[in-house]
């Protein structure tokens, strides 16, 4: 009934607001409406909390006694800021010298796999030589055989040598470019490395520097940030291998996620007869979860920019 | 002549550069490799002065499919998982990819978030995750339609569904790495190929399946021979717990632990064949 008592010059303003309104909402491009955004932001956010969902269960849990448990009306926020957990928890642990036997047998590893995935990733990227084709694709290929069937014989070879239960059974392959995913790092050098301008490099050889001095000089400074990546992503990776590390440490060596694995046993030994204390419950292990996590979170927390352009410069989207 | 001898000293100074990774290869590797295919076809006893080993043609192969009653289901329900695995982790991670790639705020942020769980998830971890029962959308088996659907399908289907409803969140923790492979091919495709898409009247929905999709073909490759490395090698695989397991039983040992394991390489590695065969395959068709 109304717009057909519209004047003109009114249904011609209408027109106006509501193409404006379409823009506002439907956007020019497609990719810049309002709707667009808002189904953009809330899959995002609602993603983002199913990821970081047992995260924030661990957290919350990780907070509560026997009480809050038990207590059906308390779900995330706990009643009391409870504590005892993690006191129960960082003693059954052993925290700080697990944590220090960690940092132990996954640097220095780390270290060594950097070193030298730089070294082999700057031989493939600058010389040339027979066979190097086939060579490149038999370290892609090391990437896809999986460790369990190198994991006997390795064992067999080290037991020989008597280093089972010592770092050795981890740096040893590292240093020759076999360790965790080394073909990953020897390609992300690899990569790094043919991207470098090579003036630099001739003119330093003009000046009589040899190969070995300009790869110290000048590749690896330039290299500082695969250096970082590599470091990084080999650090998190060793932190969290468990088959193999608990296989050639045996009973000499631990890291905090094998104590972990053997929370419960070792809660149970710490406590047994002990009547006074409680019996392991929720709140303990997720405390025991969160402490073993909680130095990877802190290195994540100031790195993480290197992680996330890690796989930038890794160089498989190709350049 | 001097040409040629200089080409050679380049050629032996860059095998220098190798030289650790060819001796690691041989070493740790190659012969790792071939000594497990040897084990496979023996008896290995271990003896106060060493190894012992009796040649036993493929008994421990056949053991394998007959005596042992866990392989062959624990494989099978591996590979299950392993095919509704895949194409969910890279058919997320692209939709995620996607997401961050629009003009939106706090793109750091919410990066920052996908990528943690490649940080925190380690064996124990997710064990202990999965023991307190939050690796599942929270109480989403309350809901009344999940219950129809379940009813309402039988079989095959029925597994699936219940399987991705207890494991999804792990299944998405896996996508990580492939998120920000695909982040970072986006990113890097030219946007004139979209703006000259638009001019012709394509619409978004034309625009990711004629433009976004066929550049990111090959990322999805990647992509998949990662997820299928890294699912297969995570240290909650029950194939690989059994191998572990039958390393140190008695009646068993290293010559049937090898043989497991060489026939778990084989399997990983049909698997990949395949899988990156097909897709190539249809990628060459369509694409090209």
């Amino acid at each position: 009934m109304l717009d057909t008592r519209l004047s003109h010059a009114q249904r011609k303003r209408i027109d106006k607001y509501s193409t404006k309104a379409k823009a506002y909402l439907l956007g020019v491009q497609g990719n810049n409406g309002l709707l667009f955004k808002l189904a953009v932001y809330s899959l995002l956010i609602g993603i983002g909390f199913v990821y970081l969902f047992p995260i924030i269960y661990m957290g919350s849990y990780s907070f509560k006694s026997l009480e809050d448990l038990l207590n059906p009306l308390i779900s995330w926020i706990p009643s009391t800021f409870y504590t005892e957990n993690y006191q129960v928890a960082y003693k059954v642990l052993n925290l700080f010298p697990t944590l220090l036997e960690t940092l132990y047998v996954t640097v220095i590893p780390a270290l060594a796999q950097t070193a030298v995935a730089a070294v082999i990733g700057y031989g493939f990227a600058r010389f040339e030589f027979p066979l190097k084709k086939i060579l490149l694709v038999l370290v892609l290929i090391t990437f896809i055989i999986p460790p369990q069937v190198l994991l006997i014989p390795r064992y067999v070879f080290f037991n020989e040598l008597e280093l089972i239960g010592s770092i050795l059974a981890f740096l040893l392959p590292a240093l020759f470019g076999q360790g965790l995913n080394s073909a990953i790092f020897i390609l992300i050098f690899y990569q790094f490395f043919r991207m470098m301008p090579k003036a630099l490099e001739e003119a330093a050889h003009l000046d009589g520097a040899g190969n070995f001095r300009i790869f110290i000089t000048i590749a690896i400074p330039m290299a500082v940030p695969a250096i970082i990546i590599s470091f990084l992503f080999s650090f998190v990776w060793y932190w969290n291998e468990t088959a193999l590390a608990s296989l050639y440490f045996g009973n000499a060596l631990t890291t905090l996620p094998i104590e972990l694995g053997k929370f419960n046993a070792t809660f149970e030994q710490l406590y047994a007869g002990d009547t006074s204390t409680q019996n392991i419950n929720e709140g303990i292990s997720m405390a025991g979860t969160m402490l073993s996590i909680l130095p990877l979170l802190i290195v994540y927390f100031f790195t993480q920019k290197w992680f996330v352009e890690g796989v930038d410069r890794s160089g498989i989207t190709g350049e | 002549m001097k040409q040629m001898s200089l080409k050679k000293k380049r050629s032996l100074i860059g095998l220098s550069f190798l030289s650790p990774w060819i001796i690691g290869f041989l070493v740790f590797t190659a012969f790792p490799l071939i000594y497990s295919l040897f084990l496979s076809f023996q008896k290995v006893k271990i003896t106060p002065s060493g190894i012992k080993t009796d040649f036993i043609k493929f008994e421990n192969y056949v053991y394998a499919f007959t005596v042992d009653s866990q392989f062959t289901a624990i494989l099978i329900k591996f590979l299950r998982e392993l095919l509704i695995s895949t194409p969910i982790i890279i058919v997320f991670s692209l939709i995620i990819a996607l997401l961050l790639n629009q003009p939106i705020r706090m793109k750091g942020f919410f990066r920052t978030i996908f990528f943690l769980p490649v940080i925190i998830a380690s064996g124990p971890v997710i064990t202990d995750l999965m023991a307190q029962d939050v690796t599942s959308i929270p109480s989403i088996e309350e809901y009344a339609i999940f219950a129809t659907v379940l009813s309402s399908t039988g079989g095959l289907l029925n597994t699936i569904l219940v399987y991705l409803m207890d494991n999804l969140i792990i299944i998405l923790w896996y996508s990580g790495v492939q998120i920000l492979i695909f982040l970072a091919a986006l990113q890097k495709t030219d946007k004139q190929i979209y703006e000259a898409a638009k001019i012709d009247g394509a619409s978004n929905w034309e625009c990711f399946w004629k433009v976004t999709l066929p550049t990111l073909y090959p990322m999805i490759i990647v992509n998949l021979i990662y997820t299928i490395v890294t699912y297969s090698v995570f240290a909650l695989n029950p194939v690989v717990d059994h191998i572990q397991a039958n390393m140190f039983e008695i009646s068993t040992g290293f010559g049937y632990a090898s043989a497991l394991s060489w026939m778990y390489f084989l399997v990983i590695a049909f698997v990949l064949a395949v899988s990156v065969g097909v897709m190539a395959a249809r990628g060459n068709k369509k694409y090209n």
